[in-house]
């Protein structure tokens, strides 16, 4: 490969993308603002829960714990039953949002050695408030508990959680790496496309084709830029989800970049494709919205949970590279884990990235037909 | 001495139209070869299969003694192309352009610097300016440049000239000339017949066929019929007038007068000018001037247009 003239092309992308200050303004605050923006409309700062009490059997020790929830003001009482089967009709009405329910011997086993057990059932049809109720549910129990440790009693609470009508939870931190994910796709497979498309449009790609430059060789130089300004949104966005939100970050920054980089290969090759299969900028960008952001958007698990997809939609998020991202994401950055526990997510992403990329190549034509 | 370009029998269709029909042509090695021909010719079509961007239908198309399909990436770093429209970067400077097509084929502009000296010394003061700030004409000599910088064996130029005012179209003619002299071969396309007249050899092309290829002077000369140019206020209603006239060939408008070929091979110009001066006087005409004229290249082009089969489609 003539490196000169690999190194002449990058530098001109670089022209392009540093130039054109509107689209570069836009795409490189693009992951500030989103974050910002989804952090405070995620952020459920939720006050007036409305709660059902089921108290097979009432006793000073679980009128206590009711009064605690009741005095915290963020709780209100909606209904107090001795039946659990008043739970159902309330959420399906929405006129509950969390649901205590005691174990028959609750106030027995409070004064005995066994664990006292309490199930506490959550309306989490959003889920993001889903997880605001039961955190401060938690947090009211937890520290019944305490008081009554604190006055040498070994007391044991065991909560039971069921989460209603969306089982698995998703939260401001868990929103960071989906954006992350969105973001990439966005800057790279939508630029790159556009790019791309652009210099159909201008006539420009004739000439570059009239020349010893090789397919491989124009899309590298068109690709290298385009890694270049996801790693800076990559970065951009973690900084922000830390300073503002503090979203923690307990695992390698590292990794993640290596991570963000074959997923970000990903989508330039999608980008690629995309362009070589349209003909003006406006085709190509309007394609990549549909054929790149819509997917990765709402069939990653980033805003709608796999789990509670239906059975045949399951199997196509398989294909999502932003599934198998976010999974990474998610992992390295709230759980702290490494390629040991990352591998087979990481391989799938490798493999997809390798495939497209060898797509793309051979979807470049080398004419004009 | 071999052919630079050499084209036999070819075909191109875009589904259903035909945009070239069995062409055949050479240019010789230094020549200065010009396509002549409106827009939807096929002109554009030519020049992308002689720079490798099109397969032909049939027939087969050579370029500096290579064939344009099977020695693709060969004829790729030996040609200086200039497609239409001037395919230069915007946002780019003059001279961020001209670096980059240069080091696209693995030169530098210092080593292409003779050979564009004569066109890019015009621009160079403006090698700080972004391309889409400069006037057609500079836009023009800038492209030229970038085709040229690698020092190619040969130069294909589509349509170099249109849109451009007409003292840069002049010029860029004469710098193609110093670029002839100096042994290079040019094949060139234009809609305008009077650059046409500044090539070696035309070739006249409408509906996808080549109508006839000569010296642009002897196109005119071959012309078989009295051609009369007819002068008077009123244009179009002296159009109508000689339409009328019994030995009336062909009458078109040509700028602010009237081209008129008479029927007759064998009647005498002067005499047929004459009668038309006559005639047209008396059906109201005051004023009218009527010479005989010898055919330029635009009347053998009408003419072969006239008497061509009416070309099935025109395709860009």
């Amino acid at each position: 490969m003539n490196l000169n003239a690999l190194r002449a092309f990058v530098v001109k992308e670089f022209h392009h993308i540093l130039r054109d200050r509107q689209t570069l303004t836009i795409l490189l605050m693009m992951p500030l603002v989103q974050v910002i923006l989804f952090g405070y409309a995620l952020r459920s700062d939720v006050r007036d829960i409305r709660l059902a009490v089921i108290d097979p059997t009432p006793d000073n020790a679980t009128i206590e714990l009711q009064s605690r929830f009741l005095s915290t003001n963020r709780f209100r009482l909606e209904t107090i039953s001795k039946t659990p089967d008043v739970i159902e009709p309330l959420f399906r009405r929405g006129r509950a949002d969390v649901a205590l329910v005691f174990d028959p011997g609750f106030a027995s086993h409070l004064r005995g050695v066994d664990p006292a057990r309490i199930l506490i059932a959550v309306d989490a049809s959003d889920p993001n408030t889903g997880t605001t109720y039961l955190n401060y549910t938690r947090a009211v129990i937890a520290r019944y508990q305490a008081e009554l440790n604190a006055q040498n009693r070994q007391v044991q609470i065991v909560t039971e959680t069921r989460m209603r009508f969306n089982p698995t939870l998703e939260s401001v931190n868990l929103f960071v790496p989906g954006l992350i994910a969105l973001v990439l796709v966005l800057v790279s497979a939508l630029m790159t496309a556009i790019s791309l498309s652009r210099e159909k449009e201008r006539g420009t790609m004739e000439v570059l084709l009239v020349s010893p430059l090789r397919p491989q060789h124009i899309i590298v130089g068109k690709v290298i830029p385009y890694l270049g300004l996801g790693f800076a949104n990559v970065l951009t966005a973690l900084l922000a989800a830390w300073v503002v939100f503090h979203v923690p970050f307990r695992g390698s920054v590292v990794l993640l970049l290596v991570e963000s980089v074959i997923y970000t290969i990903v989508s330039l090759a999608l980008g690629v494709l995309v362009a070589a299969r349209t003909s003006s900028q406006r085709a190509a960008m309007l394609t990549a919205m549909l054929a790149t952001m819509l997917p990765n958007a709402l069939l990653s698990g980033m805003i709608f949970p796999i789990a509670s997809m239906p059975a045949w939609l399951r199997p196509v998020t398989y294909i999502v590279p932003a599934r198998w991202f976010i999974v990474i994401a998610r992992g390295i950055m709230l759980k702290g884990v490494g390629l040991t526990i990352l591998w087979r997510e990481t391989l799938i992403l490798s493999v997809m990235a390798m495939l497209l990329l060898a797509a793309a190549m051979r979807s470049f034509k080398p004419r004009l037909e | 001495m071999s052919n630079a370009v050499d084209v036999r029998s070819l075909s191109k269709s875009f589904g259903s139209v035909k945009a070239l029909d069995d062409i055949s042509f050479d240019v010789a090695e230094g020549e200065l070869f010009g396509l002549v021909g409106p827009d939807g010719a096929g002109k554009t079509t030519l020049f992308r299969i002689l720079t490798t961007l099109l397969i032909p239908d049939t027939g087969s198309a050579s370029v500096l003694g290579l064939d344009v399909v099977k020695d693709l990436w060969a004829i790729r770093s030996r040609v200086g192309y200039m497609p239409g429209g001037f395919a230069l970067y915007p946002d780019l400077s003059v001279a961020e352009n001209l670096e980059f097509f240069a080091a696209v084929f693995g030169t530098t502009v210092e080593k292409g610097y003779e050979l564009i000296a004569p066109i890019y010394k015009q621009i160079e003061p403006f090698r700080d300016r972004r391309a889409d700030a400069l006037s057609g004409g500079m836009k023009q000599k800038l492209a030229l440049s970038c085709a040229l910088v690698h020092r190619p064996d040969i130069l294909l130029l589509d349509e170099p000239t249109t849109g451009v005012d007409a003292v840069s179209r002049r010029e860029f003619w004469d710098q193609l000339g110093i670029l002839k002299a100096s042994g290079l071969t040019i094949v060139v396309s234009t809609p305008y017949m009077d650059e046409a007249l500044r090539c070696d050899r035309v070739a006249l092309i409408h509906g996808g066929k080549i109508l006839e290829i000569d010296p642009p002077r002897s196109i005119g000369t071959r012309y078989g019929l009295p051609l009369i140019a007819v002068r008077g206020g009123d244009r179009f209603g002296l159009l109508h007038t000689l339409r009328e006239f019994p030995h009336a060939h062909a009458v078109y408008l040509f700028g602010d007068e009237l081209h008129y070929t008479d029927k007759r091979a064998d009647a005498l110009p002067e005499a047929v000018a004459r009668e038309l001066g006559e005639y047209v006087a008396a059906r109201g005409h005051k004023d009218v001037e009527a010479h005989p004229i010898v055919a330029g290249i635009e009347d053998s082009f009408m003419e072969l247009m006239g008497s061509a089969p009416a070309p099935t489609a025109t395709a860009a």
